[in-house]
Order: structure tokens, then C-alpha cells, then sequence
């Protein structure tokens, strides 16, 4: 069950910073997002929509326009690859081709034990250090196969993503 | 003041090269041999380049190392810091240094925009106030008019430095124009053109210079309130930029009546969500208003109907830093810098591969080889350059021949070689065009928001015939079917992304044609990158 009055707060929290009477709505979900991990509950959307007086299908739109947000759990650990130019000209192709294998997972899929979410991501603009992956809110970055495979075995052991 | 400083270069790019672990590592061993009475360390900006390690610089020996391990923290607080000899293996060496030194003689008359990044502690306002920071908002507050503003950055030239180079003070002057009640200041900070990470330093390395700018912006064009929009995925960006308006509003400088002038301002930060098409200006209004983000039909432009339909200034992160300087300096000194069409410095992003990745910030007008070679140091493993991407993924892809073209605002026009947002992607030999292509259009194709056919379509079908092509299957008339459609969709889709698609098309088409015929009827790909596959042969039915 979804815990409606900790998203009552976390809206209050938001509307405390707008300047606007609508300009808040993305950095609500923002919040409500982090609170719940990786994913908004469409209890906790349907909340958010009521306290900000819009209709649950703008906010569900929003929800699913923007690649940040998921009305879905996701794995543990989110993985987010940039796969742009920069990138995968410095060693990015080898570097998604390892975690496919690694992880035996496409894209947009999440590995059966409930560890990893796979995505992509556009440029993140850290492009001094490509290859560079996002896990969770970690950034990972002159990134070769080998360390990658190290990367991932570390967190299936239980390391953290520090 | 202690007598010794060590400066470490500390943002996003360099913590992933443990700069955040080293500067802890730091501490520790200074306390532990007694040191932190002589010895202050302090956290900067990015100093510009990345392939060498964390750049750290001890003061006043004026010595700067490349650390790669905690090891060679270790014996920098060991030999140099304990009994002063600096540690010759990790100074950044001579011949390097020289280049470094080289460099800054180039850079250090225009380092406009980057004129506090690698020297302030950016969560600091006193550093930024010691350094003249708001000297040019009490200025404007008590010694200008807003129309005097205005023509002060009008006559210095200043152009939009997002990619589109629209003149920054007519800008202000459509908006200032315009009677309303409310108009806004927006800082375009949703910075996700592939390849440039010039925003996303600045704000890390001086976010006062983009508040300061705001609030001058505001004064001129009648703004009372703004917006910094910032991408989701920044939290470095957002960290600081929101620490530095906490500090701005308690010393008086944001909020009621600024330095006792009358003139109010208020300032907050929104974030984007991971949608490249929100850095377009029209669909990150929609996205500051809790909407999907997709563009709106223009006419009208935000000048007159932005935010909420009121009359609204957006500008690019880069393009508010220089502001304060115009102010301090006036328009004639801005000028003297770049070119006829093009004043001023343009901060541009060394990526892909070559050797000193980073940003440096090089009078308009500078040649592609210059940045390559001068300041990015040539390519990794002494290679050969094969092409080069300049202005991002909407701009322009050249071969070696188009090197000694300037750049600014006008080289698209005389030469074919796009600025954009100052990416200057360098790729070296065996990399395909034909992969290339196909990953640009991959880009597009995810990154169209789906409202308007044109750009939809054409993006999906440009990647169907180039992943023909990359697979070996295409033919000669695909080439010229791709030309049609960057035609089309440049034509006729709706905002500055399905328009701005013919440019890296086309011009990967036209520089790289061999590349493109090399693919087509021969059994493998010429740079043994992409991997052909036979077609199967449909099997007779007997």
C-alpha cells in the first residue's frame, strides 16, 4: 500500500518552491520518485494528481513522455548507457555489447533475478571520460569491458554502487 | 591564509577519476603529518583537461600535477608538501606544460566565460564577489537604464551561444518591448547535444556568473522572475547553481529589493526528466508548465508568448556568462575579440579521440585544427584523423580537407563547417562513416518527440536504410533516397529537430560518399567495422 499522506508531504514540499501555480509538477514526480526508488506508484501519480489539482491523464502522460520516470519497479540497480557519438567511438560499442552478454538482457528489460534494468540514455556530458554509464545516481566513466565485468560482479556480490 | 594551497580540480568529469576520494585521502594525510596549519586545500572547477588524471596545482610553487591513484597523493604530501621537492614523475611534463603554458598565453586574454572555472571555489560567493562578481549587476542597478542595458549588449554583438546564434540583445529588446504583467528569465541549462558539456562545467565552476547575468537580464527587459532549467541527469549542476541562489538570496542579491535598488527578482531551479527535445526552447517552456515536453507551432516566439503566454527571454547557460564582463567592460572590448560577424569567445568541447579531452574556451574565429591538434593534442596513439564532427549531432561531419576552416557563425555558409553548440567530435582512422551515420540517425529517431510525421518518419526510415547498408545489403538508389528525406524532413517538420536533420545527413552523404558506394555490392565493410549479413535467399517451395 502506498503510504498517501508521506506523497501529500512530499507535494507540499514541492509547492513550497514554485514561483508559479503550475510550475511544479516534474519536480514533484522527481521527488515522489526518489522517495519510492526508481518508480512512481500509480496510487502515489494519482495522489500527486489530486494535490495539484491536475487531471491523472496529463500526469500520466508526463510520466510516460519522460525516460526518467517508470510507472514500473525496475531492478536494483538501474543501468543507463549513454550510447551517442561520443561515446561509441570511444570504445561505447564494446562497452553495450559486454553488458548485453554480461547481463543477458536487451534494453528497456530487467534480468530475472531482479538485479539489473538495462536503458539507455543520451549524451550525459561527461564526454572527457567515455565510455560513460549511470547505475542508480553513480557515474561510472573511462569504462573498458574489463572493468565493467568487475563493476557488475562486485554489485551481484552485494557491493554498493559507491 | 595558510602559507601553502593545493587547488584540485574537482567536478563531474574528474570525480569519476576519483578527484573526490583523492581530496579526502588529502585531508587525512595532512592532518596526520601536521600539516593543515600550512597547508589549505581547496576545491575548483574543472581546469580543462581530463586524460591526464586529476589535475591538482600546488601554490605558491606554481606546480601541477596529473594524480591517478592515492599513491601519488601520497607522495605529493610525502616529498613536496613535508620537505618541498616537488614530485617530478607526476608533474604534468615539461614539453606538455609548455603546451598548458602555450595555451593559457591563447586563453588567458579571452577566457570570458571561463574566467572563474579552475580558480573559485564555486560554493563560494565571496570568491565570486572577490573576483568583481556582481559588480556588474550594482552597476546596471544604479548606473543604467534598462534601455542602456539593452543597447550594451546589442552592440557588443553577443549571439546565442545554444547552437543558433541569434543576436542575444534584440533577444531582450522584442521582450523588454512587450507590455505585460508578469514576463520571465529562463536559463536554457538542459544541455544534451551529444558531445558538449560546456553548460554543465560553467555551472559546476562558476554558477554565480549565470544568476548574476539573470538578474541583469530581468532589470533590463522588465522580468521580475526565472527559471534555470536544468537536465535531471546534472546533480553536480544542481547542487551548486542551488546552493549559490540560497547564498544570493541571503546577502541581498536575489529576492525584494536587490542592494536596496527597488528592483525585485526571484530565482528558482526546475528540472528536466531525460528528454533531449526539452533543450528546445518552446518544449521546455511546456516543461517548466508540467507538460510533455513537445514543441509549439511558432509563430509566436517566446519574446511576446513564452512561459504561461507571457513575454519570456531563454537563453543558454553560455550565453548569460558572458553577460557581466559586456557590463564591466563595455561592448567595444567584447568586440575585440573574434570575428567580424561573430564577437567574443566560444567555449568549445574536445571530444572522441583525442589525446587532452576537456573544454577551452578560444576567441571565435579559431580553425577545427587548431583545436585538434593545439589544444587537444592530436590524436591517441599518434593515429591518423579520418572525421571530424563539429557543432554536435545536428551539425556538420568533415573530412581532413575542411580542417583550416574558422569557426563561428558564418562558417556553415562559407564553408560548410557548422559551430553549434562547440562540439569538435575528432575521430580517428577506422571509424565508418556508414556506422557513424546510422548512430546519428539512431539519435534522432529516439530522441523525436512523435508529434509532427515528418520528423517521426523520416528519422525511422533514414535508420531502416542505413542499417540495410551497414548490414551490406543496400543499393546506389538508398543514397539518393536519404537525400530526399533529409529534403522532406528539414522542410517540413515542425521545430529545430527534424529541421536541423539534413545537416549531419547531407553532409556525411556528400564528404564521405566513397565510403557510402564501398559499402554497396562488396562483401565487407572497408573499415571492418560494420558486419555484413547475407540476405537469406527465400527457399523454392518444390
Amino acid at each position: 500500500m502506498v503510504d498517501r499522506e508521506k506523497v501529500s508531504a512530499l507535494v507540499k514540499e514541492a509547492k513550497s518552491e514554485r514561483l508559479e501555480e503550475r510550475d511544479v509538477l516534474i519536480n514533484t514526480l522527481h521527488k515522489v520518485q526518489d522517495y519510492f526508488g526508481n518508480y512512481i506508484p500509480i496510487e502515489a501519480a494519482e495522489v500527486v494528481a489530486e494535490e495539484l489539482g491536475v487531471p491523472k491523464s496529463k500526469v500520466y502522460e508526463v510520466l510516460t513522455f519522460y525516460t526518467m520516470f517508470s510507472t514500473k519497479p525496475r531492478g536494483k540497480y538501474v543501468i543507463r548507457v549513454c550510447v551517442n557519438l561520443p561515446c561509441h567511438v570511444t570504445g561505447g560499442r564494446e562497452i553495450v555489447q559486454t553488458l548485453q552478454e554480461t547481463l543477458g538482457v536487451k534494453f528497456g528489460e530487467t534480468t530475472k533475478d531482479g538485479l539489473f534494468t538495462l536503458e539507455t540514455t543520451s549524451c550525459l556530458g561527461l564526454c572527457g571520460v567515455a565510455p560513460v554509464i549511470m547505475i542508480n545516481d553513480q557515474y561510472y566513466g573511462d569504462l573498458t569491458p574489463k572493468k565493467l565485468i568487475e563493476l557488475i560482479n562486485s554489485l551481484r556480490n552485494g557491493g554498493d554502487t559507491k | 591564509m595558510k602559507p601553502m594551497v593545493v587547488l584540485v580540480s574537482v567536478d563531474s568529469n574528474s570525480v569519476l577519476l576519483g578527484a573526490r576520494h583523492f581530496v579526502n585521502y588529502l585531508k587525512e594525510l595532512t592532518e596526520r603529518f601536521s600539516l593543515q596549519d600550512t597547508v589549505d586545500i581547496l576545491e575548483t572547477g574543472t581546469m580543462g583537461v581530463y586524460t591526464q588524471g586529476v589535475v591538482m596545482a600546488v601554490f605558491p610553487d606554481d606546480v601541477y600535477y596529473s594524480v591517478r591513484s592515492v599513491d601519488d597523493v601520497e607522495k605529493i604530501v610525502t616529498e613536496h608538501l613535508l620537505k618541498g621537492r616537488p614530485v617530478l614523475s607526476l608533474e604534468i611534463p615539461k614539453d606538455k606544460l609548455k603546451l598548458t603554458v602555450e595555451r593559457e598565453k591563447v586563453t588567458a586574454e579571452t577566457r570570458i566565460v571561463l574566467r572563474n572555472v579552475g580558480s573559485i571555489d564555486p560554493k563560494n560567493i565571496d570568491e565570486y564577489i572577490a573576483r568583481n562578481g556582481y559588480f556588474a549587476l550594482h552597476k546596471v542597478l544604479f548606473e543604467m537604464k534598462p534601455q542602456e542595458v539593452l543597447n550594451c549588449v546589442k552592440a557588443s554583438g553577443l549571439r546565442g551561444r545554444g547552437g543558433a546564434g541569434f543576436p542575444t540583445g534584440l533577444k531582450w529588446e522584442f521582450t523588454a518591448k512587450v507590455q505585460a504583467d508578469q514576463k520571465y528569465v529562463i536559463c536554457n541549462a538542459d544541455e544534451g547535444e551529444p558531445g558538449t558539456f560546456k553548460d554543465r562545467l560553467i555551472m559546476e565552476g562558476d554558477p554565480h556568473s549565470v544568476i548574476e547575468s539573470m538578474i541583469i537580464c530581468g532589470y533590463a527587459v522588465g522580468a521580475t522572475k526565472g527559471y534555470i532549467y536544468i537536465r535531471g541527469e546534472y546533480y553536480g549542476s544542481v547542487e551548486n547553481i542551488q546552493k549559490a541562489i540560497k547564498d544570493a538570496y541571503e546577502y541581498g542579491l536575489l529576492g525584494k529589493n536587490i542592494m536596496g535598488s527597488g528592483f525585485s527578482f526571484d530565482l528558482t531551479v526546475r528540472l528536466g526528466a531525460g528528454a533531449y527535445i526539452c533543450g528546445e526552447e518552446t518544449a521546455l517552456l511546456e516543461s517548466i508548465e508540467g507538460k510533455a515536453g513537445r514543441p509549439r507551432l511558432k509563430p509566436p516566439y517566446p519574446p511576446t508568448n513564452g512561459l504561461f503566454s507571457k513575454p519570456t527571454v531563454i537563453n543558454n547557460v553560455e550565453t548569460f556568462a558572458n553577460v557581466p564582463p559586456i557590463i564591466l567592460n563595455g561592448p567595444e572590448w567584447f568586440k575585440s575579440f573574434g570575428t567580424a560577424g561573430s564577437s567574443g569567445t566560444k567555449v568549445f568541447s574536445l571530444v572522441g579521440n583525442v589525446v587532452r579531452r576537456g573544454i577551452v574556451e578560444v576567441p571565435m574565429g579559431t580553425t577545427v585544427r587548431d583545436l585538434i591538434y593545439r589544444f587537444g593534442g592530436g590524436l591517441v596513439g599518434g593515429k591518423e584523423l579520418y572525421m571530424v564532427q563539429t557543432g554536435g549531432t545536428a551539425g556538420t561531419f568533415i573530412g581532413v580537407d575542411k580542417l583550416d576552416a574558422p569557426l563561428d557563425y558564418d562558417s556553415f555558409k562559407n564553408h560548410g563547417v557548422s559551430i553549434g553548440s562547440g562540439v569538435i567530435l575528432a575521430m580517428s582512422e577506422g571509424t565508418c562513416p556508414v556506422d557513424v551515420a546510422l548512430n546519428t540517425m539512431q539519435f534522432f529517431e529516439h530522441e523525436s518527440c512523435g508529434k509532427c510525421t515528418p520528423c517521426r518518419e523520416g528519422t525511422r526510415l533514414a535508420v531502416q536504410i542505413l542499417e540495410k547498408i551497414s548490414k551490406g545489403q543496400g543499393k546506389l538508389e538508398d543514397l539518393e533516397t536519404l537525400k530526399q528525406i533529409a529534403y522532406v524532413t528539414q522542410e517540413a517538420s515542425l521545430c529545430g529537430l527534424g529541421q536541423s536533420i539534413n545537416v549531419p545527413l547531407l553532409s556525411i552523404l556528400e564528404n564521405f560518399k566513397e565510403d557510402f558506394i564501398q559499402h554497396i555490392g562488396s562483401i565487407s565493410c572497408p573499415h571492418g567495422v560494420c558486419k555484413f549479413v547475407k540476405v537469406q535467399k527465400p527457399k523454392m517451395k518444390v
